[in-house]
């Protein structure tokens, strides 16, 4: 199968490949799919906690090359956008934008859920941040 | 005789020859005359024309009878290995349909075995074993004769298989279904020509070959069938003209019948030769990844195995994003992410090979035309681009961690 120019470009030269750490209450950490279904994403998003804005994101993907096209675009997609703003992207986004042919959709819904899953993860931590706070001041 | 290596040069490596071959030059030499002048139905009896024809197929079927210890009698020409499968399996359903239904096969067949034994199933005219193969892929014996019935007709098993390239023990499996009075039926295709075939020795009664497996034209196939001790007999699956003792209809392709005969010859001449030079570039093929690459696989046994195929799996990095990037090298995977099942090869799952691993196989083929420094190039260009992979893999980055894949709640897609 032929890859588009895009995808090809990604594969070779993958942005914002790397990790960062996931104990860090200001990073959210998605990790979707599973090996032997022959995908897995990693993404992860560090959000300035008082604008809400995505400052950085990083992702590692075990797939094939347009699942590796899909999640280095994802990373490009969230620099700069609020946690609202990277919250409504859709997979089709990134269909469109890598020109992926129909039996890579499933690649381009891999790296929406899991920007969804590292979003949820980043909220997740600032709720327990907030409880924690709130109880730390109860318990003062 | 080398291939024209500079209309070559810009194109990747090919090595993928259990997939097809290239033609041998010698072989589209013997197959000229037969397009143009000498372009006569082998079946006209009454001029020149047929008879040159006729005379060229039987000069052929002298060759690949030569190539397999069978006479020529005893060889139909049919369309292709697929076709061959099909005329044994169904031919011989229908003919021994007396005596009794039962086939009994390994889950590491080919497709064309495979997808037949199921339509017969479904069409109730068969039941059918399917065998579990041990883990290096050979079949487990005992359990082979203890599957067979007294409704058995046939055991269907391939002589080297097309993805891992193990070779089963024929001799064995012959000795078996000769002494149950059950037809041994093996789809040879990667087998003939690349290591020796005697289907006396083997005790094979029905055999199919492909003509592009060995260096010979696509399109073309045969099967052999034995005529004494026992007589085997197929009812033909397609009606016409009664050719090939009426087991294969159909006018018959002379010049791909000349050229799998000539692809024939050459491979067994050659044979001795190749299969020393053939095994020591794949052992250095392999010693080279797996001396510079840890958590690597081989697939299948490597003791019972054609020459000139390797099949690894490279823990990690997925099969298809790593064929992406051996761009210079045409390989193949087992991994079938481009299909909407995401499936990974029926072959190494019945081998018990993890799907995660199954996903991480590349197969590598090598042929009459590989060199040695092809081989150093595809060492090279594997261990880069696993590398490379690894350090954007989340699975080694976890494995190197020390986190246990297998105990991750995984959200399955």
């Amino acid at each position: 199968m032929a890859y588009s120019q895009k995808v090809i470009d990604h594969y070779n030269n993958p942005r914002n490949v790397g990790s960062l750490d996931t104990k860090d209450e200001s990073v959210g950490t998605g990790l979707v799919g599973a090996p032997e279904c022959g995908d897995v994403m990693k993404l992860q998003i560090k959000v300035n906690e008082k604008t809400g804005v995505i400052e950085d994101a990083k992702f590692k993907t075990f797939g094939c090359g347009s699942a590796i096209a899909s999640s280095s675009l994802a990373t490009e997609m969230l620099k700069g956008k609020t946690i609202e703003e990277a919250s409504s992207i859709k997979n089709t986004q990134i269909v469109q934008e890598l020109n992926l042919p129909p039996v890579k959709i499933h690649c381009s819904v891999l790296a929406e859920d899991a920007i969804k899953a590292a979003i949820e993860d980043f909220k997740k931590k600032q709720a327990a941040k907030r409880e924690k706070a709130q109880e730390a001041l109860a318990n003062a | 005789m080398a291939l024209d290596k500079k209309s070559l040069e810009s194109r990747p490596i090919y090595m993928d020859y259990n997939a097809t071959t290239p033609m041998d030059p010698r072989v589209l030499e013997a197959m000229m005359p037969y397009f143009t002048e000498k372009f006569g139905n082998a079946a006209s009896r009454n001029h020149l024309y047929g008879w040159e024809a006729e005379e060229a197929v039987e000069k052929a079927r002298e060759q690949v009878a030569k190539a397999i210890g069978a006479d020529a009698k005893e060889i139909i020409f049919t369309s292709g290995a697929t076709e061959s499968d099909n005329i044994a399996l169904k031919g011989a359903v229908e003919m021994y349909a007396e005596k009794g239904n039962h086939i009994i096969t390994l889950l590491t067949e080919h497709k064309a075995v495979l997808d037949t034994c199921r339509r017969l199933e479904r069409e109730g005219k068969a039941t059918v074993t399917y065998l579990a193969p041990k883990q290096d892929g050979i079949v487990d014996l005992e359990q082979l004769e203890a599957a067979i019935t007294d409704k058995t007709i046939m055991v269907a098993i391939m002589m080297a298989n097309n993805e891992i390239g193990v070779i089963q023990p024929m001799a064995q499996i012959g000795e078996i279904c000769r002494k149950h009075g059950v037809l041994f039926f093996t789809d040879a295709v990667q087998a003939v020509g690349k290591v020796p075939v005697d289907v006396n020795a083997m005790k094979i009664d029905v055999l199919a070959i492909s003509g592009h497996k060995v260096y010979g034209p696509k399109g073309i196939g045969a099967l052999y069938v034995r005529r004494k001790n026992p007589r085997v007999k197929l009812a033909g699956i397609i009606d016409g003209g009664g050719q090939e003792r009426g087991m294969r209809s159909g006018t018959l392709n002379v010049p791909g019948i000349v050229g799998l005969g000539k692809a024939l010859e050459i491979a067994i001449e050659e044979m001795p030769s190749e299969i020393k030079r053939l095994t020591y570039l794949r052992d250095k093929l392999k010693d080279g990844v797996m001396s510079q690459l840890e958590d690597c696989y081989i697939n299948g046994s490597m003791e019972s195995r054609l020459p000139g195929n390797l099949n690894i799996s490279y823990a990690y990095v997925e099969g298809e994003g790593l064929l992406m990037g051996l761009k210079g090298l045409a390989v193949s995977s087992g991994s079938a992410c481009t299909s909407a099942s995401l499936e990974p090869s029926h072959v190494l799952k019945a081998l018990g090979v993890g799907d995660e691993l199954a996903h991480s196989s590349i197969r590598y083929g090598l042929g009459r035309f590989t060199t040695e420094e092809e081989v150093d190039y595809a060492i090279q260009i594997t261990v880069e681009a696993v590398n490379r992979l690894r350090e954007m893999s989340p699975l080694y980055e976890m494995a190197k961690a020390g986190i246990d894949l297998k105990t991750v709640q995984w959200n399955h897609h």
